[in-house]
């Protein structure tokens, strides 16, 4: 039988997967009934990935490096798991979790990698880094101010991407399954074209830009013949619609080792193929899944080269290879199909895995099935996250777009966001109480905060301070993005994935803040209590005695959500004042990532009762052990956080023991759902859901040999929690378990 | 009585995130004050009819309509304790409120209390009743309650019964104590033609309060007693089956 021709639209004249999608999607209402197992060939498959793993995990995390090929889109020779059991393929090196060098980010960076897994970059390359070639990291250091690098070392900006690569960029993956690649390169030449004088800095770096894209259009038809696959052309089937949507990934990940590289929402697009294909009988069910199944797999082997010191600030080996299922149409049908249900399946037939990071894009008006099984997955593996698509559909405009990284929006093929790690907002307030010099060093960070003396602080005059403070870590943050982003371009351009996108897109950057519950509940301390502080003979605070009782962050108290949803206000506003590199625009989130804990040692005593070099909350979570009046009080408090004043998200994560959320399975799927209805329909934007005892992880710690494989769900992403070190280990089991009286 | 100055409710605690207290999510405020003693009690720091933070009924509502959101199609406010009845003359203008918004409301009670103020908040306002019935012996129930007249509890059965609403028997299971096949049987025939009740929920006994009873001084009698074992608590719930609609082990 032959299959069907897909409805014509816009899309035929012009690259538009928003419309091919609209024009041909077959939402999906029904139960999860039809999913079916994994094959015998993913099993085996996923054996040999397991075996994989434990070596890595056995090998201090690196199984093995190619200390010798620059990597890139055609750098490696085809590299397969194991060819015949394979019918999705293609590996980012010649061998299975084999990390490549990436070193245009820093060639440092690489060679300090290395060197902590007793290896070094063949001398040829060590050669040309340091006599000929210029890294993104060198670039930006010889840029960088004093200033800047004052606010770096001393932990007031953190995580910034100046000795790694940014990420956060989508490409449209989609588009070389549909178009195949000799039309994008059309449609790119002729956009070049079209990109004319007088010629300004702009364009001149415009047509620079998308010489470069079609360069990496070209070397992609060359990768796809290297695994005998003709990527120039559209993919004519399910299975080539899989293949090629992931060829069109693997180009990136073989180019870029960004610190966050999502995959968008490629599952109801490919969803359509399938349809097509089980319509026409060519396929059955087991075979759609084991599309779904070993494309999934091939993104959990997904691995970059990292320094040890990453780790604190992304710990767990991250890749952030972040999918986005579900969420509604603008024209009011639902974007849930059956390959919504079979991504999800995968954490069944394969286990529980940080990796793809499953965002499921909630809305009031899904189907309740979908809901339900979307419950179900969170429970039994704890491995998915959840955000408001009603809020960001409604407030962003498009109905297609994926997650960068760990929770922001973005339209998919039409803009881009430049990554912008945070600065710490609790350490920015001890400003305000010392002078405008560091807690520690006594280092002048800030002028013309008066030195504070009196015996109690006083809100209003700690407010005002803290406001000259902000409005100068704002100034010198925004110095350093523009550098860090003016460099990238220059050294480390994201070519494969830029050429996946519409030239010139939209851009936003995206700052960000940690220790906001830190601030909020110091503020309350300061207004409510009375708040003495301790100074040493530099007159610097190193500790504070607090009188009376105040209103905590997540206990949903107005007078103290206030102060959170008001510094969040208030810092966006300062960002919003200052020009960004390319015009971008400005937005700013709530999130931390793991770095709470590196951020809290870091940070001093503050007037909250926090003891020096305590981890902060992570993301806009209130501290633990401080939201005692239930878990939708907690929920409540987050949900205050304006998103508009925080579009790039606000994260928020939930973890609750099992019996809390219900008596059996069927109680607890349904408490979920509603709960996720109640949170979003407050127009919070961001859930990570735990569902787990503590009893578990703290065993887990003992004994991580039996846990390969237990997943849970951190600041905006997941992590295998066997992988975290000691310390955030411990980080995590303190944190606020939500359990009923 | 316990003293409360007009619209005000005296409260001990409150959960924002009630799964186990009712139908769905709900709030539930624990009172403070309840007249028996139960020897498994959990929250033996709700007993004493003084302390406890007064709340104005308006703020209990605010407070409500804040978690409305997540009530879904279930969910609601329970009032738990304690023994909230015991404030049912200050409970009413609460629950009346609560109808106004639209919320469903539940009483968690002991039964023992009946007046005209009781009678008007369960037969008008309290969409669903859960009544927790202690013992089916008069001995087992004062030796469990300090209390005795065991009646009193099922006459306020029958009252609900006859006023047609909702209702929910709870039982708390103890190996030994109200374990014991022919006590289930007891309890199975005693109700087993009420139309009201919707379902009977096993509360399996747990030792997860002793703590609170050392923190207050006093001794806790049941040391001895043991956990249900999952095999006892399937074997409870079989028996039950026998007479009631649903049986759910919370």
């Amino acid at each position: 039988m032959k299959t069907k021709k897909f409805n014509e639209g816009i899309w035929n004249e012009s690259i538009n997967l928003r419309d091919f999608v609209t024009k041909n999607i077959t939402p999906y209402h029904g139960t999860y009934n039809f999913l079916v197992g994994p094959s015998d060939k993913t099993q085996k498959l996923w054996e040999i990935c397991k075996l994989g793993t434990k070596e890595e995990r056995q090998r201090n995390g690196v199984r093995s490096v190619d200390t010798d090929v620059i990597s890139g889109i055609n750098a490696f020779k085809a590299g397969y798991i194991d060819r015949e059991n394979e019918v999705i393929v293609g590996l980012q090196t010649d061998e299975l979790l084999k990390r490549a060098m990436k070193p245009f980010g820093g060639f440092k960076v690489v060679e300090k990698a290395l060197s902590e897994h007793g290896l070094k970059p063949n001398d040829s390359l060590s050669e040309l880094f340091s006599k000929y070639v210029k890294s993104h990291n060198d670039g930006v250091f010889d840029a960088y101010t004093d200033e800047i690098k004052k606010y770096r070392s001393l932990g007031y900006l953190t995580g910034l991407p100046d000795n790694y690569a940014r990420g956060r960029i989508i490409g449209d993956y989609r588009r070389i399954a549909l178009y195949g690649v000799t039309r994008l390169i059309e449609a790119k030449k002729q956009d070049l074209a079209a990109i004319t004088g007088p010629m300004t800095d702009k364009v001149i770096r415009l047509r620079e830009e998308v010489s470069e894209q079609i360069k990496a259009l070209k070397e992609m038809i060359g990768m796809g013949k290297a695994y005998d696959l003709d990527l120039s052309r559209p993919a004519e089937n399910a299975q080539e619609a899989v293949q090629w949507t992931y060829m069109a990934y693997l180009a990136a990940v073989k180019e870029q080792d960004g610190a966050a590289m999502s995959l968008g929402n490629v599952s109801s697009f490919l969803d359509i193929f399938i349809e097509r294909d089980l319509e026409a009988g060519l396929i059955n069910e087991e075979e759609a899944q084991e599309f779904i199944d070993q494309f999934v797999m091939k993104l959990r082997m997904v691995r970059h080269l990292r320094m040890e010191a990453y780790d604190e600030i992304f710990a767990g080996d991250p890749t952030w290879v972040t999918e986005a299922i579900g969420g509604m149409l603008a024209d009011g049908r639902t974007k849930v199909t059956k390959t919504s249900f079979r991504f999800l399946n995968t954490l069944y037939n394969l286990g529980a895995s940080p990796e793809p990071n499953i965002t499921i894009l909630w809305s009031e008006s899904l189907p309740q099935n979908f809901k339900n099984y979307c419950a179900k997955v969170a429970i039994d593996t704890s491995s998915i996250q959840f955000e408001n698509d009603d809020l960001m559909r409604n407030t962003r405009g498009s109905d297609d777009y994926g997650i960068a990284c760990c929770v922001s929006y973005q339209e998919l093929g039409k803009s881009i966001q430049f990554f912008g790690a945070r600065t710490n907002l609790a350490k920015t307030m001890l400003l305000a109480l010392n002078g405008g010099r560091c807690e520690f060093t006594g280092t002048q960070i800030v002028e013309g905060i008066p030195e504070y003396t009196d015996e109690y602080l006083d809100f209003d005059k700690v407010m005002a301070n803290f406001r000259i403070a902000m409005k100068e870590v704002a100034r010198v943050y925004n110095d350093s993005m523009n550098i860090i982003h003016y460099m990238h371009d220059k050294y480390y351009y994201e070519k494969a994935q830029m050429s996946l996108i519409d030239t010139n897109p939209g851009i936003n950057i995206a700052y960000g803040i940690a220790g906001l519950s830190i601030v909020a509940d110091s503020l309350s301390a300061i207004k409510y209590a009375k708040v003495k502080p301790i100074r040493n003979e530099q007159g610097l605070t190193i500790d504070f005695e607090i009188e009376g009782e105040f209103p905590m962050y997540g206990n949903d108290d107005d007078k103290v959500d206030f102060l959170a949803s008001n510094a969040v206000a208030e810092f966006n506003n300062e960002l919003k004042q200052l020009p960004v590199y390319k015009d971008a625009e400005v937005t700013m989130s709530v999130l931390t990532i793991t770095s709470n804990v590196s951020y809290g040692k870091k940070t001093g005593a503050t007037p909250d009762g926090r003891a020096q070099g305590i981890p902060f909350a992570p993301g806009a979570n209130p501290m633990h052990g401080r939201d005692c009046n239930g878990a939708i009080a907690s929920l409540n408090s987050v949900s205050k956080i304006n998103y508009d004043d925080s579009k790039d998200g606000i994260s928020n994560t939930f973890s609750i023991v099992p019996k809390s959320l219900g008596s059996n399975e069927e109680e607890q799927i349904e408490n979920l759902a509603t709960t996720l209805d109640g949170y979003f329909s407050r127009n919070a934007q961001h859930l990570n859901v735990n569902v787990l005892n503590k009893e578990m992880l703290m065993d887990a710690m003992e004994n991580p040999d039996n846990y390969p494989q237990l997943t849970i769900r951190v600041s905006g992403y997941a992590v295998n929690f066997v992988r975290l070190t000691k310390e955030q280990q411990l980080e995590v089991i303190t944190r606020s378990f939500h359990e009923s009286m | 009585m316990i003293k409360t100055t007009e619209n005000t409710i005296r409260v001990h605690s409150i959960e924002s995130f009630g799964t186990h207290d009712g139908p769905g999510i709900r709030l539930v405020v624990f009172l403070q004050g309840c007249k028996l003693k139960c020897l498994y009690c959990h929250n033996p720091d709700t007993i004493e009819t003084s302390g406890g933070t007064e709340y104005e009924v308006e703020e209990l509502v605010k407070i409500s309509l804040k978690m409305k959101p997540y009530f879904g199609k279930k969910g609601g406010v329970t009032v738990s304790g304690g023994e909230p009845l015991l404030q049912a003359k200050e409970l009413i203008p609460f629950f009346k409120r609560l109808k106004e918004e639209g919320i469903h409301t539940n009483v968690d009670t002991n039964g023992r209390i009946l007046n005209s103020y009781a009678k008007i908040l369960i037969d008008e306002y309290a969409d669903l009743v859960m009544l927790d019935i202690k013992h089916m012996t008069e001995e087992g129930y004062v030796a469990l309650t300090g209390v005795s007249c065991k009646e009193t509890t099922f006459n306020f059965a029958a009252h609900r019964e006859a006023s047609g609403k909702n209702m929910w028997l709870r039982y708390v299971l103890i190996p030994e104590i109200t374990g014991k096949p022919e006590l289930l049987h007891d309890m199975g025939n005693y109700f087993k033609d009420y139309k009201t009740i919707e379902k009977i929920e096993i509360q399996p006994y747990h030792k997860l309060g002793i703590h609170k009873w050392e923190a207050l001084g006093w001794d806790y009698q049941l040391k001895d007693a043991r956990e249900n074992t999952p095999e006892e608590l399937e074997e409870a719930a079989a028996i039950l089956k026998q007479y009631f609609r649903e049986v759910k082990i919370n």
